[in-house]
């Protein structure tokens, strides 16, 4: 091949580098970069990678005829052949084991800088993820100064790191970024739970509805003293805490397992129950007993919850204190809210024959309705 | 609490933008159209394009040949240049990957090293690249130009101005005359500089590509600073007829517009180009000058530019982004730190114009100690900015 000599050449690079140089650039964006958003749920990772378009049409062609002007079904053709050059430059493992990545859907999305793919991805590490590591190659034969910008979401919390060739393996710390931050977050997933576990409330309420009464004479008549309402319901709180915390302890670290739709079915049969027992005293000297024989079995329905949620192998007793503290602060706002209320009404036909006649009633309706739904697995309620 | 993988990061800025990005970019979507035209990208057609691509063909054939690599480099850098895409940096450096590495790779990968470094403000280890090029060959006329550039840039102007000289006998006259009068007019010689630059350029014509329009551009530069508008006026157009604008040359013009209130010229000169960050700024700043509407629009598209380029660690555009603050923005205390962090690094005149505007918005008392030991210490010559800094009070 027949080439200038060196010096011409040289010179020829001159006038450029200096035209380049004298100008400083104004440039048209940023460089290459790639947005990776990983979302860690117990041993599931869900994900979202948007890849500028024009980077995947340098490096596998997009634009089928060429004429600058890519369409969608100019990238759609290309799906299949994206989602592989895709994959096989990123890959999860978590605890030296792999963690499998596949593409479960595609799209675009606009960034300052132009038109991007979105890539869903979809992971799962068989085991709760502690630390991910992550090895990150898109790009970086062909553009160096390209980046994978990565944001990590997990616990409610996110982490952050940038991907570029001298940073392309990173290890992240999925748990135990902050204990405290953590155990805050369980708090808050206690809390939330039996607020909208109307299941427990009912239970609660039913065997709170009585406190404020005595039943005496074959009929219900207002305590005397507030202390003496407080001391029941105190009673009956302390029951169900206790029992709920032992069997959700259990439960969580997998000491005694319980089918869900038993235990679900159970506790629709104890807020019948303790409903039930308003209209028809079954149990009115030992509503306490009953308050722990049921917690027993409203603990196992807490513990499914937590274990939904997805538990950190760093953190385990951690979260879990923090989700019995979420549920007994959650609990003890209601306790708060119903005890003066309902004592000061105590006396009242309302109370009595509405509350806890007519309520214990609808709550007992309500139960079978639940009971039925659970245990035949049908739906009747909306 | 800070991740670990945090730590790593050079600065923590990058990570807190990252987290804080959650939902920037609006909700993925599947168009409906399958024909829609979503991205518009070079064209395979394009003789430019299709020499990119021959080139890189033969490179991936055969990736060690030093001669196909940095010509392959070079046109990419070229071409970044002509449309503003630093993508094309990126394929320059990866054409030179087998050297990329190397501590003292041949002298032709030197010299692109060290331009594509300068290119992401890697200065020190361009001029690292560009002294081992002039050490092992003093003759190496391209080593030297590049390093003068290197060392105006960041404002070592005794240094560029010896640069310079070592270019006599070993560069055409014209562009020993341009490296020379780059320097002069920022360092107390502007009449000289100007005059000169004028006379080589009369006597030793260079017919090579680009070096017209660089030489008007530069004229006309120097001739707007000096006040002398008219003349500016008439090197920029030259500088326009003489083929596609590149978007330096746009740039400078509007900013030239723009110092004289002719901001209705710069809508319609830059409507088509706002893919370029720092012509949309400028087309923003017009938009607003003419109580457009719009204004608002193109803000805040360039709001989501910066702040997608700050996500990545880079701090290239902060000259163009101090600007952004302070006159779109209008929050001179943001745009004074952008102006004085830019500072530290590019010492150029549109980077001491920024600084003394954003001096004089802020009352900032180092921005003006800043302003005013560089015009004294360089002896720059620039009707606008003096203008400004003798309204910046001097700090006790």
């Amino acid at each position: 091949m027949m080439r200038a000599p060196q010096w011409l050449q040289l010179l020829r690079h001159a006038w450029l580098a200096v035209l380049l140089l004298a100008c400083s650039p104004a440039w048209a964006h940023k460089p290459s970069d790639s947005y990776l958003t990983l979302d860690v749920r117990g041993a599931r990772v869900d994900g979202q990678w948007d890849i500028a378009l024009r980077d995947l049409d340098m490096a596998i062609g997009l634009d089928g005829d060429g004429n600058g002007e890519l369409t969608w079904n100019e990238v759609r053709a290309r799906h299949d052949a994206i989602a592989a050059y895709a994959l096989a430059r990123l890959a999860l493992a978590s605890g030296g084991a792999p963690c499998p990545l596949r593409v479960t859907g595609q799209l675009l999305d606009q960034h300052s800088d132009g038109a991007y793919a979105v890539l869903r991805l979809g992971a799962d590490c068989g085991a709760a993820v502690s630390a991910l590591d992550i090895d990150y190659r898109l790009l970086f034969d062909i553009d160096p100064q390209h980046k994978g910008l990565l944001q990590l979401r997990h616990g409610g919390q996110v982490s952050t790191a940038i991907f570029a060739p001298d940073a392309a393996r990173q290890h992240l710390e999925v748990a135990g970024a902050s204990s405290w931050r953590q155990f805050g977050d369980y708090v808050r997933h206690g809390v939330w739970h039996i607020w909208i576990g109307f299941d427990h409330i009912l239970f609660l309420l039913s065997l709170l509805l009585p406190a404020v009464l005595v039943y005496r004479d074959r009929r219900w008549q207002g305590r005397s003293t507030f202390r003496a309402a407080a001391v029941d319901v105190l009673k009956i709180v302390t029951a169900f805490t206790l029992a709920h915390s032992i069997t959700l302890t259990l439960a969580t670290l997998g000491v005694v397992a319980l089918p869900s739709r038993l235990v679900e079915s159970a506790i629709a049969a104890s807020v019948a129950l303790a409903a039930l027992n308003n209209v028809w005293p079954l149990f009115h000297g030992r509503r306490a007993l009953v308050a722990f024989a049921f917690g027993l079995i409203h603990g196992f329905g807490f513990a499914s919850v937590l274990l939904d949620l997805g538990l950190p192998k760093t953190a385990l007793l951690l979260s879990l204190v923090g989700f019995n503290v979420g549920v007994e602060l959650g609990q003890l706002a209601i306790v708060l809210l119903f005890l003066p209320l309902a004592f000061l009404a105590r006396n009242t036909v309302l109370y009595r024959r509405g509350v806890l006649g007519v309520g214990s009633c609808l709550i007992v309706l309500v139960a079978l309705a639940w009971l039925a739904e659970r245990g035949l697995d049908v739906k009747l309620l909306a | 609490m800070t991740a670990p993988s945090a730590r790593r990061l050079p600065a923590w800025l990058p990570a807190l933008l990252l987290a804080a990005s959650c939902g920037a970019a609006a909700a993925p979507y599947i168009p409906a159209d399958g024909n829609q035209v979503v991205e518009r990208l070079p064209s395979r057609a394009d003789p430019v394009q299709r020499e990119l691509r021959r080139l890189r063909t033969a490179l991936a054939a055969n990736p060690q040949d030093l001669g196909l690599a940095t010509a392959l480099a070079q046109r990419y850098i070229e071409q970044a240049r002509i449309e503003g895409d630093p993508r094309y940096l990126g394929y320059a450096q990866a054409a030179l990957a087998p050297w990329w590495n190397q501590a003292g790779p041949p002298d032709a990968v030197l010299v692109l090293r060290a331009t594509l470094r300068q290119s992401t403000h890697q200065f020190a280890a361009a001029l690292a690249d560009l002294d081992l090029a002039v050490r092992r060959n003093s003759g190496n006329a391209q080593a030297w130009l590049t390093r003068a550039t290197v060392e105006m840039v960041t404002g070592d102007l005794a240094a560029a101005r010896a640069s310079c000289m070592r270019l006599y006998s070993r560069a055409p006259a014209l562009v020993v005359q341009t490296c020379l009068s780059s320097v002069g007019s920022v360092g107390g010689q502007a009449a000289a500089s100007y005059r000169q630059l004028l006379d080589v350029r009369a006597r030793h014509p260079l017919d090579a590509p680009g070096v017209g329009v660089w030489v008007a551009t530069l004229l006309a530069e120097m001739a707007a600073r000096s006040g002398d508008d008219a003349a500016a006026e008439t090197h920029f157009r030259n500088a326009l007829a003489l083929g596609e604008p590149d978007s330096y040359l746009l740039g400078a013009y509007a900013d030239f517009l723009l110092d004289h209130d002719r901001a209705p010229e710069v809508v319609r000169l830059l409507r088509d180009k706002t893919r370029v960050d720092a012509l949309l700024l400028r087309y923003a700043l017009a938009l607003q000058a003419t109580g457009s509407p719009d204004a608002r629009g193109q803000t805040e598209a360039l709001r989501a530019r910066f702040h997608d380029a700050m996500l990545r660690g880079d701090t290239v555009h902060r000259r163009e982004q101090a600007r952004f603050e302070l006159a779109l923005r209008r929050d001179p205390a943001a745009a004074v730190r952008l102006a004085k962090a830019n500072w530290q690094v590019q010492k150029e005149p549109a980077d001491l114009r920024i600084l003394a505007e954003c001096a004089l918005a802020s009352g900032d008392p180092e921005a003006a100690r800043l302003l005013h030991g560089w015009l004294r210490s360089s002896r720059i010559e620039d009707r606008r900015v003096a203008a400004i800094a003798a309204r910046v009070r001097v700090p006790a």
